[in-house]
């Protein structure tokens, strides 16, 4: 399926936090900064990023550690508050966490004593469904990512991937129109990682999703994404935005290709060779 | 040394199979435990035949546990004890969960009401019996009410542990499911804290047994520690000895009993 965004959607990041229209965009950081008080004078680990993900765009962070990859999602989640600019999500502020953005964390966070199927259902109890409807949605999720016969395990009896197949068919269950990933693959293997991505792509293409993907790992960054926002850090801030003029569905020959290899190149420069942040020296 | 070499035969059979690193998983605990205690019954046998120390051998305290649970004081007096355990056990932890989850919940009743825990967790709680004696009277009252405060002490740090202890990560799931403060309290914070609780429990349990002893030596006219007192006045070592034995072996049941239900009610967990 190609992108069906047209190439203006994707603004360019490093655009005027003005001007912006916040109907074209699903999330939109607007000078959205987050700086943390030290003993003395504060940490920025995000400088006023100003950055527009189109609806159902797949959109990939990468960056080297302390850049504020992850700060960037837990603002757009709502698991943190800016301290400077804010984040609309359908054109409305963030305040808080909700449904409609899902998030799955690096460390699964799948509550142990729930089985794979009462992880599922967690986020549906929450809403007015009927007890055959939250059946019906969470093994459909549970089908999606290809954990039907383990509707009834327990977490611990799952293997890495697993426990964060069951983490994203937690996010699906509840329809989320955002999906905001951590570094979700950042504790598999590589051979896992690989499938979890194409797993992932696969879904995405099925049930199309606006996705802001935060990772450590150029190629998986590349693969997966539209864009490819590249960040810098001291201070936190995004350093460049790369499109990825790849078509999906994505398949291995793609990421064998010269042109795969070309972007993921430009990326790969990008985030190891990146100037000196000079001016913009963090604030003492 | 012969009591020692039979059950041992057991765990001499799976080793032919496999290597020795398996035999030592394979072999039974509880063909180990049988041998130590038979082991330290001999010892014991030997010792007090060979007049090495001036204590009764295991054979008249064995008649004399016969002799006691013959006549019903056997059991009349671990009821007795049993019951203020039970009755003190059950209001603490019941006021403990309360308690403690509001603590690990809100800094506000953490601020208020941590200086009285920590203060008389400090304090034994048998130091209490005087002071709970002269304002409680003789009777029931004083004893289940120290053993209350033991059950309530160990139980009320181990819920405030475990709800501050919870995983963030486990909580900023739930929130971002769409849950609230109740939801995420009682989804999320009772579960995860639960296997924290149990713990308390079976440590205020043991507390609590501990204490019902020492209470019964002070001032009772029934239970085991009463029995054992009332003894020591007439030097009727074999049946100090009963009362000893009967207290160790009732709580160490207690103990595996509520292993058991922790077990099983923490059966999720990752163990290693």
């Amino acid at each position: 399926m190609k992108p069906s965004l047209s190439k203006s959607d994707a603004s360019d990041a490093s655009a005027a936090p003005d001007g912006f229209d916040a109907s074209a965009a699903k999330i939109s950081f607007r000078g959205a900064g987050k700086t943390f008080p030290l003993k003395q004078g504060e940490f920025t680990a995000l400088d006023e990023v100003s950055l527009d993900i189109a609806d159902r765009e797949f959109v990939t962070v990468v960056g080297p550690s302390g850049c504020g990859k992850s700060t960037l999602l837990n603002l757009a989640a709502g698991l943190a508050e800016p301290t400077t600019g804010q984040v609309l999500v359908d054109g409305a502020v963030v305040t808080g966490p909700g449904p409609e953005r899902g998030v799955i964390f690096q460390q699964y966070a799948l509550f142990p004593w729930l089985t794979v199927r009462g992880n599922v259902e967690f986020g549906l109890k929450l809403t007015s469904l009927s007890a055959a409807e939250r059946r019906r949605k969470a093994d459909h999720a549970i089908e999606l990512v290809g954990l039907a016969d383990f509707a009834d395990a327990l977490p611990k009896t799952l293997s890495g991937g697993m426990k964060q197949r069951c983490a994203i068919a937690r996010a699906y269950a509840v329809d989320p129109d955002v999906l905001l990933m951590d570094e979700p693959f950042g504790a598999l293997d590589a051979l896992t990682r690989v499938q979890m991505q194409d797993q992932l792509l696969d879904t995405w293409t099925r049930e199309r999703r606006t996705v802001l993907f935060v990772t450590h790992d150029v190629d998986e960054a590349v693969y997966l994404a539209r864009r490819v926002v590249v960040m810098a850090a001291r201070p936190g801030r995004v350093h460049r935005v790369i499109e990825v003029d790849l078509p999906y569905p994505r398949t291995e020959e793609l990421r064998l290709s010269p042109e795969f290899a070309r972007i993921r190149n430009e990326v790969w420069h990008a985030v190891y060779h990146q100037e000196p942040a000079g001016s913009v020296a963090p604030v003492t | 040394m012969t009591v020692l070499t039979a059950p041992d035969k057991r765990p001499d059979k799976p080793p032919a199979a496999s290597g020795r690193r398996r035999r030592s998983r394979t072999v039974p605990p509880f063909a180990l435990n049988l041998a130590a205690l038979t082991l330290g019954i001999t010892v014991w046998a030997v010792a007090t035949s060979a007049h090495l120390v001036d204590v009764p051998g295991p054979l008249s305290v064995g008649s004399r546990a016969l002799q006691m649970a013959g006549d019903g004081t056997l059991g009349e007096d671990a009821l007795a004890s049993l019951r203020r355990v039970f009755l003190g056990f059950a209001l603490g932890t019941l006021l403990a969960v309360p308690v403690g989850f509001l603590m690990g919940w809100y800094p506000l009743a953490r601020g208020l009401l941590e200086p009285y825990v920590q203060f008389f967790r400090t304090v034994p709680p048998l130091a209490i019996i005087p002071l709970a004696i002269v304002t409680m009277g003789i009777g029931e009252t004083p004893k289940v009410f120290v053993i209350f405060l033991a059950a309530f002490l160990s139980s009320v740090v181990a819920a405030f542990q475990g709800v501050i202890g919870v995983d963030s990560t486990l909580v900023n799931a739930a929130r971002v499911l769409g849950a609230r403060d109740r939801v995420i309290f009682l989804k999320v914070v009772v579960p995860a804290a639960t296997p924290f609780l149990l713990v308390g429990m079976r440590i205020g349990l043991g507390a609590s047994w501990a204490t019902v002893v020492a209470a019964e030596l002070i001032a009772a006219d029934k239970g085991l520690g009463y029995e054992m007192m009332h003894a020591q006045t007439y030097y009727d070592l074999p049946t100090i000895f009963v009362g000893l034995i009967s207290i160790g072996v009732i709580g160490l049941v207690m103990d595996r009993l509520l292993l058991r239900a922790e077990r099983h009610l923490t059966a999720w967990q990752e163990r290693r």
